[in-house]
């Protein structure tokens, strides 16, 4: 057997690689990081405040910011910046704003939504001419979706705020551009918005010359910065700034800035040539690249650009004169610049926007280039003979590829005698045809030497994080050029990732994905039945197996589509079983440590066992600081791996298995033909014609997603069940459920099906199941962790109990589909207070991609089971908006009567608004309703419209019977005729709202606390009858574990990587003080029961409920199976008090009611298990030693409020005695009609 | 009366025979500093175990890269830590600080799982600056497949290696479960150990009957567990000879305790329980009742009584070993109701 490998024809060993073709680069310090680094780096160094809030993409350049701050990292001039977290980007741009106007240097750090929030401070910074600089990762504005992924929607928007606009295409450029954009604003006095592609280039992993304080200082002037300070406010030499002005005065004071505007490009034409003066690199205000007498040119901003440069010069070497424009300065816009660089010879021009803006007669460069040439032409001196022809085309939105292949056809257009005027790149438009054809199998030639890599992984394997190592290693202990790019999927647990790694002599232009690789690595065997991987090696690459098969009995076990592929490929593969290597050496399930060994070993990147050296040098550099034990554990591995490797011969390309369907033969159509492509990572292919057109999906489409992640299952002993309902309960999935049927519903179910009597004194003859759905649940283990029941004989034995899912998924899948086919229990015949009532329900919120053990879900489907067939949710921006929605599938599903939540998601500032407007909504249609209902009376029959009418809808039977009228109701006016015909159209289309609804407006602690805190108070003021159900994790979970003002005091986290200084706010007591709001704090694993009934009591109450429900999360450091030990230990040691606070009027009434025991254990012992606290003392244990003396001194502080209020006496102002809320509230009393009603 | 308390314990000078031996007390400079002022001969911290180190290490490590790299919008969950004090850290960073504040030696203790860990903590340890090296050996036994032989082997190769290693005088603790006692101990001193500490008392599992779970538990010494030491001791001094340094611990609480502890052959008596029952004071109380005993007996010296007991300077050596089984069954009688009437 040889280790030679034909990669190694791709590359030169590395002694012989070329030298960087950049001369310049000699003496330089060349080191790998993302955009988001290579531009905070700058940012820095050059601020002495940073307002800070988190939004992906731009997240990292805050937390950079705070990690280096919070190491005492000074900057420029020798002082630590003070970075300050905000509670919006709202209050980051204010307290931007007013260091400015002190003349402090500041910056901050945004994107998206963010961007949005700032602009009206952005406006007033730049009227008041102050320089500064907004670092933005491009990404997309919601519309109708929420997408984190990048393109200009965000900074397009923005462009009337007055500030300049410079765009970085590249992570070198994002580092160079930073700056440019801070030296600049600083000689201009405009400020700066730097901006580049979201994901593309923020967290590209790419090799870079980095500048050090030298070249920073060298164009930083101090003149400048001294000028800038002497503007600042001060008390010793005052002025007055910020006016009101009137119509005499403001528009003249607009114009008196524009000779500022005008030097814009000329500063920064001046700057631009300074850096190239210091560094070697060449930029202007654009740039353009391609044929000197091009007919056909593109123009284009950011990331993109490589892709058009690259085809350019493809196509110049068959000929043809094309060429391309690279525009750095957006705005002031450099027309000068522009018809200065595109060739005199150019006859049709392609601009390209990656923005929409619909209704606008073309997208802003588009109209921006086609004003500038129109000028121009109109000048003394034309700069061409006839005016070139220009069109526009959108591309890129969300982050969607750009490939040659899609750049091609833009010139091909440019030829044609009419293209079309608009157009879009990169998708199928059956719709509008607006979309130009993508050349599948175009791409421009690789240069020479270059490797391309691509691995697929799971996010728990640790691949992305080898890969980040070895682009690393290589690009920073090598002169060869890397680049990495990964690839997320939608999901939070058992996601899949793609690695793209390019090493190579040259600098890659290339910023997009890798569809033609030289090796190809599978992490996960089970992927190659998900993930066409093979369909993206060249021939002859090398292929790379994680397989539990050896090399000889693994070809089999292929699927025929993979053999086909290695055999026509003529494919060098390899397997290795790392699981096994992974165990061995006790490294869990993360087996990077042994792929990358091979890697390196197979792609000849690398000569062995200078690489192998290299990866032990990387993991002792990265891991010391974590212990020895980590470095060993992974040198062991490491050691382990390529002795492991075996090569296989390949067989018939026929004895494989075909890959299985992505959804079930009876998933509906749009699931099957939409939602399936999706799965499938096949979604690029869908055209126009596939989505809806404003953004509604089908709820209940989880159910067809059958991942089959777990390695263990939870099975059921029926032999020692008490019938509890606590794993059903926890489940963040909803993967374990439970079911009490009559005992007649087991006949003809399949062999090995369990069940056992249903013990209760009503429900005679009744048999319960508790079953897992086994291709749903993730092996979480946290239904274990609470199963109170254990067996008499083997005290580990629970009633559930985790087994190896390989042996009981075949046998659980049937007994799961029978399961499903049992009608569920009539909820009239059940306690809801309960949990084991509770469990019985059916779950309207199942099978989220949360996290394992996610500590949010369970809360959620508590409520799907409660209130589900008649909730709407107004669902704030964050985990529980992407676990519950993010394309492909979502888990809020429907009952057999197609009842189920209604489900939006507005923003992450304004969802308490937006659920009282949907509060509002019901109302007023109620009320018309009503109307009408009084109005048609004579027709429908005055027994119906007074049992409508006067329908007590408090309990569950209630709103059955009020159904049931509303059923009647619809027939008689579906009857209805003559004149009556209109008023009961207008009835028909109100008449459910006549059956009580439920409002929850759902978020995060971030949401809560921080930026809606404001609205959510007004709402909580309003009187109305909303839920608030608040998911406190006490950080911001889904940007990455950031502080909020829930995050305790001494818990690490971004944005406190100190330790947190301050306590938690008191949310609770913020909202008890109106009096008339409902206040509930529950925990789950602490009292289940308690957690129930407090959801149930928010519901009932007909005024504003505000429900805080403690939930682990992964940003603790907890072992997450252990989630609701962890729970119960909060609430033990006073840490989290359980308490429900009901308004009440009467006298003698005690609205607190506390639900918790006196703490019984130190906080200490709580926080000792949870790696936010326990991090501090590991790191500053003075500090964490005062901060955990505080924290308990803030424990039983509140304590002993706490009891107080309990034992008090107190009526409290009712919503009742509140005439206005009064008027306002849905449920009536009942009976009434109110005066003035038409009768 | 004066009476001369001093005494050498591997090889170090100290101004008493009572000892503050491992607990949460000695552990942390403030405590420790009380105990020294209460008239603590040496302070013997609590031990490093490295088998805690590995772990905390690696869960930390877990738990920092659970979800990492998994979901775009969140690539990991926590700022970046660029330096870290792990449990050894910390050790060695309180044993810097009570070896700073102490006039009296400070001992480290250690209990390794691996040789590497031996060795590599044990240099550590003698880096930062203790005075002596405890090695706490304790380990249970409960491989089938290895016999007392190859269990003494390794442990006598790891004293060897640390021996080896560091130049800081080494105490070995034992624990009272070997098959041959006096042959353990003999090859322990010959393995480059400076002296003997008698016994380990270690956490013992206990079951929680509420959660039917095991639970480590350990109770604070009661008198009676010193006449173990005081057995081995006894037998150990004259085998032993004068140059190797003896220490009991186990139920020493008072003045007589320790007057016992020396008289059989210790060089020192070490207190742990009965300072965390009464406080650092407790040892002023011993140290007083010692020169008490002492003057009121005319005992001029430590050196004068320790060893005075030794089982080749008791009347009856045998009292000592089987003999003593043989004379408490012969005076025992049975509680009436066991009786036959």
């Amino acid at each position: 057997m040889t280790l030679q490998t034909p990669l190694e024809r791709h590359v030169a060993a590395p002694g012989a690689a070329p030298a960087t073709p950049d001369a310049r680069s000699r003496g330089k310090v060349f080191v790998c990081m993302d955009g988001n680094e290579a531009a905070a780096r700058i940012a820095y160094a050059l601020s002495e405040v940073i307002s800070i809030f988190p939004i992906t993409p731009a997240s990292p350049m805050a937390e950079h910011a705070d990690d280096w701050a919070a190491a005492g990292k000074p900057n420029l001039w020798g002082k630590v910046p003070d970075v300050i977290e905000m509670q919006s980007e709202g209050g980051a741009a204010g307290a931007l704003h007013g260091a400015l106007q002190k003349g402090a240097l500041a910056t901050t750090f945004t994107a998206s939504q963010g961007l949005l929030l700032m602009i009206p401070n952005m406006f007033k910074i730049a009227g008041e001419l102050t320089p500064t600089v907004i670092h933005v990762a491009a990404r997309t504005l919601a519309t109708h979706a929420l997408s984190i992924y990048g393109d200009h929607s965000d900074v397009m928007h923005a462009r009337a705020t007055g500030w300049a606009m410079l765009a970085a295409g590249s992570v070198q450029e994002a580092h160079d551009f930073a700056l440019v954009a801070h030296a600049a604003t600083l000689r201009s006095r405009i400020p700066f918005l730097h901006f580049f592609d979201g994901f593309r280039t923020s967290h590209e992993l790419n090799k870079i010359a980095i500048m050090g304080d030298d070249v920073i200082r060298s164009l930083i002037r101090d003149d400048d910065v001294l000028a800038f300070r002497a503007r600042g406010m001060t008390p010793d030499a005052p002025f007055i700034r910020g006016t009101a002005q009137n119509p005499d005065a403001f528009f003249q004071a607009r114009e008196a800035a524009n000779l500022f505007y005008d030097a814009v490009p000329g500063i920064v034409t001046e700057v631009m040539a300074e850096l190239a003066e210091h560094t070697g690199r060449h930029y202007g205000l654009v740039d353009y690249h391609g044929a000197s007498d091009a007919d056909r040119v593109i123009v284009i901003i950011g990331s993109a650009a490589g892709a058009v440069q690259e085809t350019v010069d493809a196509l110049i070497a068959t000929g043809q004169k094309v060429g391309v424009v690279v525009v750095r300065l957006f705005q002031p816009f450099p027309t000068d610049a522009l018809t200065a660089a595109l060739p005199k010879t150019v006859t049709a021009i392609a601009v390209l926007d990656r923005t929409k803006e619909p209704g606008a007669v073309g997208e802003p460069l588009y109209q921006a280039v086609v004003a500038a040439l129109t000028e121009r032409m109109d000048a003394e001196e034309p700069p061409f003979a006839t005016m070139p022809r220009v069109i526009g085309g959108r591309y890129g939105l969300s982050s969607k590829e750009v490939t040659p292949g899609m750049i091609r056809p833009v010139f091909d257009e440019l030829s044609a005698d009419r293209p079309k005027r608009h157009f879009t790149v990169g998708i199928y438009d059956d719709v509008t045809h607006l979309s130009l054809p993508i050349d599948v199998d175009y791409r421009t030639p690789r240069p020479a030497g270059e490797v391309q890599a691509l691995f697929f992984g799971l996010g728990s394997d640790g691949t992305v994080g080898a890969n980040h190592a070895s682009v690393k290693i290589i690009g920073e202990g090598t002169d060869l050029f890397a680049q990495g790019f990964f690839v997320y999927d939608s999901k939070k647990s058992g996601g899949t990732t793609v690695s793209h790694l390019r090493f190579g002599p040259v600098q890659t232009k290339s910023a997009y994905l890798i569809d033609s690789a030289d090796f190809v690595a599978c992490h996960q065997f089970g992927l190659l039945d998900k993930i066409k991987i093979l369909d993206f090696a060249k021939p002859g690459a090398t292929f790379l197996l994680n397989s539990p098969y050896g090399p000889d009995e693994v070809w089999d076990r292929l699927p025929v589509d993979v053999q086909r592929h290695l055999v026509n490929k003529k494919i060098d593969f390899w397997v290795i079983d790392a699981l096994a290597v992974a165990a061995e050496t006790g490294m869990g399930t993360r087996i990077n440590t042994i792929m990358q060994p091979c890697f390196f070993h197979l792609s000849g990147v690398l000569p062995s066992a200078e690489a192998i050296e290299r990866i032990k040098a990387f993991v002792e550099k990265t891991y010391a600081k974590r212990g020895q034990a980590v470095v060993d554990q992974n040198f062991a591995a490491i050691d382990a791996s390529i002795a492991r490797l075996g090569h296989v011969t390949l067989g018939p390309a026929t004895t494989g298995h075909a890959l299985p369907p992505v959804v079930p033969a009876d998933a509906p159509d749009f699931v099957k033909t939409v939602t399936a492509v999706l799965m499938a990572g096949d979604g690029d292919r869908l055209p126009v014609s596939a989505f809806p057109v404003d953004g509604t999906f089908p709820s209940g489409t989880t159910r067809f997603e059958k991942r089959a992640i777990a390695l263990e299952l939870p099975i059921w002993d029926p032999s020692i069940c008490i019938d509890c309902g606590k794993c059903a309960m926890v489940c963040p999935h909803a993967a374990i459920r439970m079911k009490v049927y009559p005992a007649a519903a087991v006949e003809g179910a399949p062999a090995g099906f369990q069940s056992k009597e249903f013990k209760s004194r009503d429900l005679l003859d009744h048999r319960i199941t508790i079953q897992v759905a086994p291709d749903d649940c993730t092996g979480c283990g946290v239904c274990v962790d609470v199963c109170p029941a254990k067996s008499k004989t083997e005290v580990k034995h629970k009633s559930i109990n985790l087994e190896p899912a390989a042996a009981h998924r075949d046998v659980e899948r049937p007994h799961w589909e029978f399961f499903q086919s049992i009608p569920p229990l009539d909820r009239s015949l059940i306690a809801h207070d309960t949990v084991k009532g509770a469990q019985v329900l059916e779950p309207l919120f199942e099978f989220s991609l949360a996290c394992n053990g996610c500590g949010e879900t369970p809360y959620l489907k508590l409520v799907s089971q409660l209130f589900g067939d008649r909730m709407i949710v107004a669902n704030a921006t964050g985990c529980s908006s992407i676990y519950g929605a993010n394309l492909p599938t979502t888990p809020w599903t429907v009952n057999a009567a197609g009842r189920g939540p209604a489900w939006n998601n507005s923003l992450f500032e304004d969802n308490a608004e937006f659920g009282l407007g949907m509060r509002l909504g019901l109302d007023a249609q109620n009320d018309q309703a009503r109307r009408l209902v009084t109005k048609l009376a004579p027709a429908i029959g005055a027994d119906l419209v007074r049992d409508i009418l006067e329908a007590n809808q408090d309990t569950e039977p209630g709103i059955d019977a009020q159904r049931a009228r509303i059923a009647r109701l619809r027939e008689i006016l579906g009857a209805l005729d003559g004149e009556s015909r209109s008023a009961a159209r207008q009835l028909l289309a109100l008449a459910n709202d006549l059956v009580r609804k439920s409002v929850w407006i759902v978020g995060g602690d971030g949401w809560a606390y921080d930026i809606g805190y404001g609205g959510l108070d007004h709402v909580l003021g309003s009187g109305r009858n909303v839920n608030v159900l608040v998911l406190d994790t006490e950080v911001y979970s889904n940007t990455g574990g950031q502080a909020s003002k829930a995050t305790p005091r001494g818990a690490v986290a971004k944005f406190a990587a100190a330790g947190k200084s301050r306590g938690k706010k008191d949310l609770g007591a913020v909202a008890r003080a109106y009096g008339d709001v409902y206040v509930a704090q529950i925990s789950m694993g602490a009292n289940d029961a308690q957690a129930a009934k407090a959801l149930l009591e928010a519901d009932a109450w007909p005024g504003p409920s505000l429900v805080i429900a403690y939930s682990t999360c992964i940003a603790h450091g907890i072992d997450m199976s252990k989630s609701m030990t962890h729970q119960k230990d909060a609430v033990k040691s006073g840490y989290w008090p359980l308490y429900r606070f009901h308004p009440s009027d009467t006298e003698s009434g005690q609205p607190f009611k506390l639900d918790s025991t006196r703490p019984s254990m130190p906080v200490s012992d709580f926080v000792a298990g949870e790696t936010r606290f326990a991090i501090l003392a590991r790191t500053q244990p003075e500090r964490a030693a005062e901060l955990a003396q505080l924290a308990q001194a803030d424990v039983d502080e509140r304590w002993r409020y706490y009891e107080q209020l309990a034992a008090m006496h107190r009526s409290v102002p009712h919503i009742h005695n509140d005439p206005d809320a009064q008027a306002a509230t849905v449920d009536r009393p009942a009976g009434s009609i109110e005066a003035g009603d038409e009768a | 009366m004066t009476v001369d308390l001093r005494t050498r314990y591997l090889g170090l000078d100290l101004r008493s025979p009572i000892v503050a031996s491992a607990s949460p007390l000695t552990g942390e400079p403030a405590s420790a500093r009380l105990l020294e002022q209460a008239g603590a001969a040496a302070i013997v911290l609590p031990s490093l175990f490295e088998e805690e180190v590995v772990f905390e290490e690696l869960e930390i490590n877990r738990s920092l890269e659970a979800g990492t790299n998994s979901f775009a919008e969140a690539l990991d969950y926590f700022p970046n830590i660029e330096s870290f004090a792990g449990a050894g850290d910390r050790y060695l960073a309180r044993l810097r600080q009570i070896k700073a504040q102490s006039a009296v030696p400070v001992i480290a203790s250690l209990n390794a799982t691996t040789a590497g860990g031996w060795v590599r903590y044990a240099k550590l340890i003698e880096d930062a600056g203790a005075d002596a090296l405890e090695l706490n050996l304790y380990r249970v036994a409960a491989d089938p497949a290895r016999s007392a032989a190859d269990v003494e082997a390794d442990d006598l190769a790891l004293i060897a290696a640390v021996r080896t290693s560091v130049s800081i005088p080494l105490a070995v603790k034992l624990s009272p479960y070997y098959s041959s006692m006096a042959n353990v101990a003999r090859h322990v001193i010959e393995a480059g150990a400076n002296g003997l500490v008698l016994f380990n008392r270690f956490y013992q599992p206990d079951l929680d009957l509420d959660t039917l779970e095991v639970v480590p538990r350990l109770d604070l010494s009661q008198p009676w567990e010193l006449r173990l030491p005081l057995r081995w001791i006894a037998i150990l001094r004259p085998e032993l000879g004068p140059d190797t340094s003896l220490a009991a611990t186990s139920g020493i609480g008072t003045a007589t305790d320790v007057v016992k502890a020396l008289m059989v052959g210790a060089d020192v008596a070490m207190m742990t329980s009965s300072i965390l029952r009464h406080g650092a004071d407790r040892i002023r109380t011993v140290e007083a009742g010692l020169r008490t005993w002492m003057s009121e007996n005319e005992y001029e010296s430590v050196s004068q009584l320790r060893g005075s007991a030794s089982s080749t300077a008791v009347e009856d050596p045998s009292a000592f070993e089987r003999a003593n089984y043989m004379r408490t069954l012969r005076s025992w009688s049975a509680p009436r109701d066991l009786t036959t009437a």
